[in-house]
């Protein structure tokens, strides 16, 4: 966990939030390695933000209900005689509406906020800006990585570069990133918390996650999803460097031995754990489409052709019973047969 | 690939699966669990034979159909399932508090993740949901002025079905293991393919069978609270407990079917080669989350719902005051019960859905802490212009008010859901809903279980130990969860087993510390039933009414008599009691009548164990004895509907005779 960000970047925070530092204490109590609070990347910092948001603004009610709540203890105690006794008082217009206004209120703001920093922070959504201050230039490209979760260690592609690793990311920093991420078996989710939120990676499915790394730094990233007993070891290193030093990596990387072919990633789909930092100077073109369809075994037919032919045949079956019934009896039966591959 | 070697070695024709290496033999705690037990288990059979008690059990419990005995087993059964439940949780905090850097802990993988998964599904299945059940069953039928529920056969039936499921989850830890998936068994980890033993099974037919006995024992609360109530009892002058036991039974009745065809549809996967949720061939796995959810949001408002209503009731007797806002709190119940099916999605903001999707439930769930929100506030206007006394039930109340709104303002923090991506699945989600679960439901039930003891026993609960208890709970929950909460904003997530960050190491050891103190609020508990036991003649409720309460459970004797009222009780106010109280009212002393009862039978027992062999052989593939279990149950099911032998009458006289004991003891005590 890195710890040396005691600085915190003010001008990261909206201004909304920095009217509320008086209670940053409650916040960093636990000394200063409260990466969620204090990333290095924007996406994350973004998100960090909005937990301050919404937490001050429900404190606007939270703390005058609980302050209420121990002095009506307290002055309403029994042993209180001075104190006035309504037995039968149990409706007042004016406190219900207040009752339900007041949250709803404080709701209308959050929902308010929740709608457009959904939308803003969508992992999906292709990134507009590097920080606060500088928007994304026109005709940069992201990079892109692919990232596959496997029993227990996470695989990371580029398929620009070439080259591909096993529980070591790389990427330059003041970049935008985009992971395309699947699993090869059950659920995972990828998550490194100085950079963005997590995303889960599930099989025969693709998720996507945008962000943006603003520090050099080495950062944690691991699973935050269980997914069995090597689940605790399934952690890699997040490297955030300069282009520089990316680019000398990259060229480092494309000289290591080892090439993830098929028959590669069939042996290291093997469930292991505390798996070592492996370097693959060349990659099969289309690997991570064969992950994400299931089909990487050679032989196995890929989902995406299945439901494909699917597709064909269901189309087919409709088209011939949209079509007059004595045109061609004899044929319907043949055109519908689903077609099997052995 | 595993499966195919797992069909390899073919099945034993009669064990399945059973085998001598099943009996975990080689894990010392387990063996030492087993003699713990086993040597309890000595102990109690001795008691039984030497006071020869076999008999008055079976008689008077076992077979009973009386709603107030059923209750008392209801909470029995989770009190003892609380004691597993929260072993489990000291192990994992003892192996989150060593296993750091070098030190393993004491639980490998193998066995910690079964610690959690267990300990999550116990404590929700086993024993909030016994809990909050044995609380309903107690009291709605004494609030509406019913003699016992609508179908009292079908009530003793639910909760056998429920120990059954529990004692099959029991079962599972000397007998095989337990899953190792969490406490929902998310597929693929959950499939054959990643999870080829028997732990996912035993947890799929614990709940199918436990299952059965919540929705049937949903069915028979709805018709009793909408069939039973006393004449002039409309809707809008039910007691607020009872209006919460309506609504989260409602909700049981429409989620849990939801609950038992996923865990089938999870089950034909296993077993029979469908796929439903696998990763190939068409299986959808993000299918079971949504299905699984769909039930378990809803849930989660099954168990505070009820506590809602408890809190509501004690808040107005001990501030010797009406309810403020009776309405806006019936219709803060109704709207939660109805928003809590259009929130299930925030429980996986993460798993990509678009932005449109994820606002929408996020701004839903945000929704909910309108209602709830009023609610909190109709029990601050009560307690305004009141006169307090803080017995032990009051104060569970006031230290579930300052502990649940924090745990109300972390679950809105949860439901935003780009803030969620960066605190879902870690250490502050976990202290985020055991902040509402203990903070909320445990806390509820400690306050229902004082203030209803004196109902149910005819005394009252020791005070001193009942203190104790509730500041080691109210302590130990702020010690043990204020870590987790600042760990979730070090991203640290839920079920790691070990740890790579020493600096972690200091905030594991004050969670640790926080449970012992727990630990020392449960012992407090159990001691405090012995000393009010050991002290019941001093703690003797004579009156009936030891709170001034003002609801009619209160218009009867501690403990009722079987039938519970003399004669049906007429309504005029939504505070019935205290209105009768009001207007002088004079207990009936002659006229009475026989009074219609229905009879004990053994016919709920008998089935329940057969689904418990049915269900264990299915776990262990011994398909003859699961047909064997399942003929028998549809036999013994048969069987029961010829019974025509199902209700007598309470002679007058004896009515008379209880009746007079009540009145002299009332005036014993003037």
């Amino acid at each position: 966990m890195l710890s040396n960000s005691c600085d915190v970047n003010y001008r990261m925070i909206p201004p909304i939030a920095r009217r509320g530092l008086f209670l940053a204490p409650l916040l960093w109590l636990a000394g200063c390695n409260t990466v969620v609070l204090n990333p290095s990347g924007d996406i994350a910092a973004q998100q960090g933000n909005l937990v301050i948001v919404s937490t001050l603004l429900m404190l606007l009610i939270i703390v005058p209900v609980m302050i209420l709540i121990c002095l009506f203890a307290w002055r309403y105690r029994k042993a209180n005689t001075s104190a006035k006794y309504e037995p039968n008082w149990d409706h007042s217009t004016k406190l219900e509406l207040m009752i339900w206004g007041a949250p709803l209120l404080i709701i209308i703001v959050l929902g308010a906020i929740t709608w457009i920093y959904t939308h803003l922070l969508d992992p999906y959504r292709p990134l507009s800006r590097i920080d606060q201050h500088r928007p994304v230039a026109a005709g940069v490209k992201p990079l892109e990585i692919q990232v596959v979760a496997m029993d227990w260690k996470w695989m990371f592609i580029y398929p620009e570069q070439g080259i591909a690793t096993i529980n070591e990311v790389v990427t330059p920093i003041d970049v935008p990133v985009r992971f395309k991420l699947t699993s090869s078996t059950v659920m995972n989710a990828f998550y490194v918390p100085a950079l963005a939120g997590m995303i889960y990676t599930m099989p025969g499915m693709e998720t996507q996650l945008n962000a943006v790394m603003n520090k050099v730094g080495v950062y944690d990233g691991f699973s935050a999803n269980y997914s069995g007993a090597g689940f605790s070891q399934m952690r890699f290193k997040y490297h955030g460097v300069s282009q520089g030093d990316f680019d000398a990596w990259v060229e480092k990387t494309r000289g290591a031995t080892g090439a993830l072919t098929r028959a590669e990633f069939v042996l290291l789909d093997k469930p292991t754990t505390k798996h070592p930092i492996t370097h693959f100077g060349n990659v099969d073109k289309g690997l991570y489409d064969l992950v994400l369809n299931r089909c990487v075994v050679e032989g196995s037919v890929c989902m995406n052709t299945m439901m494909h032919q699917d597709a064909t045949r269901i189309k087919a079956a409709a088209a011939v019973k949209a079509m007059d019934k004595d045109v061609c009896e004899t044929d319907v039966a043949a055109t519908a047969q689903p077609i099997r591959k052995e | 690939m595993t499966m195919s070697e797992h069909t390899l070695t073919p099945n034993h024709p009669i064990l399945g699966r059973l085998s001598w290496e099943s009996i975990p033999l080689h894990e010392p705690i387990l063996i030492g669990t087993f003699a713990m037990v086993a040597l309890g288990g000595l102990a109690f059979l001795a008691v039984m034979f030497k006071f020869r008690l076999w008999g008055p059990l079976w008689k008077n419990w076992i077979t009973s159909i009386d709603h107030k005995r059923i209750g008392i087993m209801y909470m029995i059964l989770g009190i003892i399932m609380l004691l597993r439940g929260f072993a489990d949780a000291l192990m994992m905090r003892a192996q989150q508090a060593m296993a750091f850097g070098d030190n393993v802990g004491f639980l490998p993988p193998h066995h910690y993740d079964q610690v959690f998964t267990a300990h999550g599904t116990i404590m929700i299945f086993f024993v909030a949901m016994p809990l909050v059940t044995g609380l309903m069953n107690y009291v709605v039928p004494l609030q509406i002025g019913a003699r016992d529920v609508s179908f009292p056969f079908l009530n003793n039936f639910s909760f056998w079905m429920t120990t059954f499921g529990a004692m099959l989850t029991m079962a599972s830890l000397f007998i095989g293991e337990f899953a190792k998936t969490g406490w929902l068994a998310f597929p693929p980890l959950s499939g054959i393919m990643a999870s080829p033993d028997v732990g996912v099974d035993y947890y799929i037919w614990s709940l199918q069978i436990a299952g059965v006995g919540t929705t049937l024992s949903g069915v028979n609360l709805i018709a009793t609270i909408v069939k039973m109530r006393a004449p002039g009892m409309d809707l809008m002058k039910m007691p607020v407990f009872t209006w919460t036991a309506l609504c989260t039974n409602a909700l049981i009745v429409a989620t849990f079917p939801i609950l038992t065809v996923t865990l089938a549809m999870l089950s034909l996967d296993r077993m029979v080669g469908t796929n439903f949720f696998t990763n190939d061939l068409g299986g959808n796995p993000m299918l079971y989350v949504n299905l699984i959810w769909i039930w378990g949001h809803p849930e989660v408002y099954i168990l505070i719902l009820p506590v809602f209503g408890v809190f509501s009731e004690i808040v107005s007797t001990f501030s010797a005051k009406r309810l403020f806002g009776y309405t806006s709190m019936v219709y803060a119940t109704v709207v939660i019960t109805i928003l809590s099916y259009l929130v299930w999605l925030h429980h996986f903001f993460t798993m990509g859905s678009g932005a449109s999707v994820n606002s929408f439930f996020g701004i839903t769930t945000m929704i909910i802490s309108i209602p709830t929100g009023a609610k909190i506030f109709n029990w601050l206007f009560t307690m305004y212009k009141g006169r307090i006394t803080f017995d032990v039930p009051m104060l569970w109340t006031v230290g579930f008010m300052l502990t649940f709104v924090i745990g109300g303002m972390t679950g809105v923090m949860l439901a935003v859901p780009p803030a969620d991506f960066v605190l879902h699945n870690s250490l502050f989600l976990i202290a985020h809903f055991h902040n509402v679960i203990i903070g909320g439901v445990v806390f509820g039930l400690f306050a229902g279980m004082n203030y209803w003891f004196p109902k149910a026993f005819g005394f009252k609960l020791d005070e001193f130990w009942g203190k104790v208890c509730f500041w080691c709970w109210l302590v130990g929950f702020w010690v043990a969860f204020t870590p987790l909460y600042v760990m979730g904003f070090m991203g640290v997530t839920r079920r790691m087993n070990h740890f790579d960050d020493p600096s972690l190491q200091i905030w594991f050891v004050i969670a640790a510390i926080g449970a012992l103190i727990i630990a020392g609020g449960i012992g407090a508990f159990l001691m405090q039933i012995y000393v009010s036991w050991r002290d019941r003649e001093k703690l003797r409720d004579v009156t009936g009414d030891p709170w001034g309460g003002r609801t009619l459970e209160w218009a009867t004797s501690s403990p009722p008599p079987d039938y519970n009222f003399a004669f049906t009780p007429v309504v005029h106010d939504s505070d019935s009691w205290a209105d009768m109280k009001a207007h002088n009212y004079k207990r009936p002393t002659k006229g009475f009548v026989d009074i219609h009862m229905p009879k004990n039978t053994a016919a709920g027992f008998i089935i329940s164990a057969l689904s418990f062999v049915m269900g264990f052989a299915l776990v262990w593939q011994m398909w003859a004895l699961a047909i064997i279990g399942f003929v028998a149950m549809m036999a013994a099911i048969i069987t029961h509907t010829f019974n025509y032998k199902r209700d007598f009458y309470i002679k007058a006289e004896e009515v008379v005779r209880t009746e007079e004991a009540h009145t002299r003891l009332l005036e014993s005590h003037v």
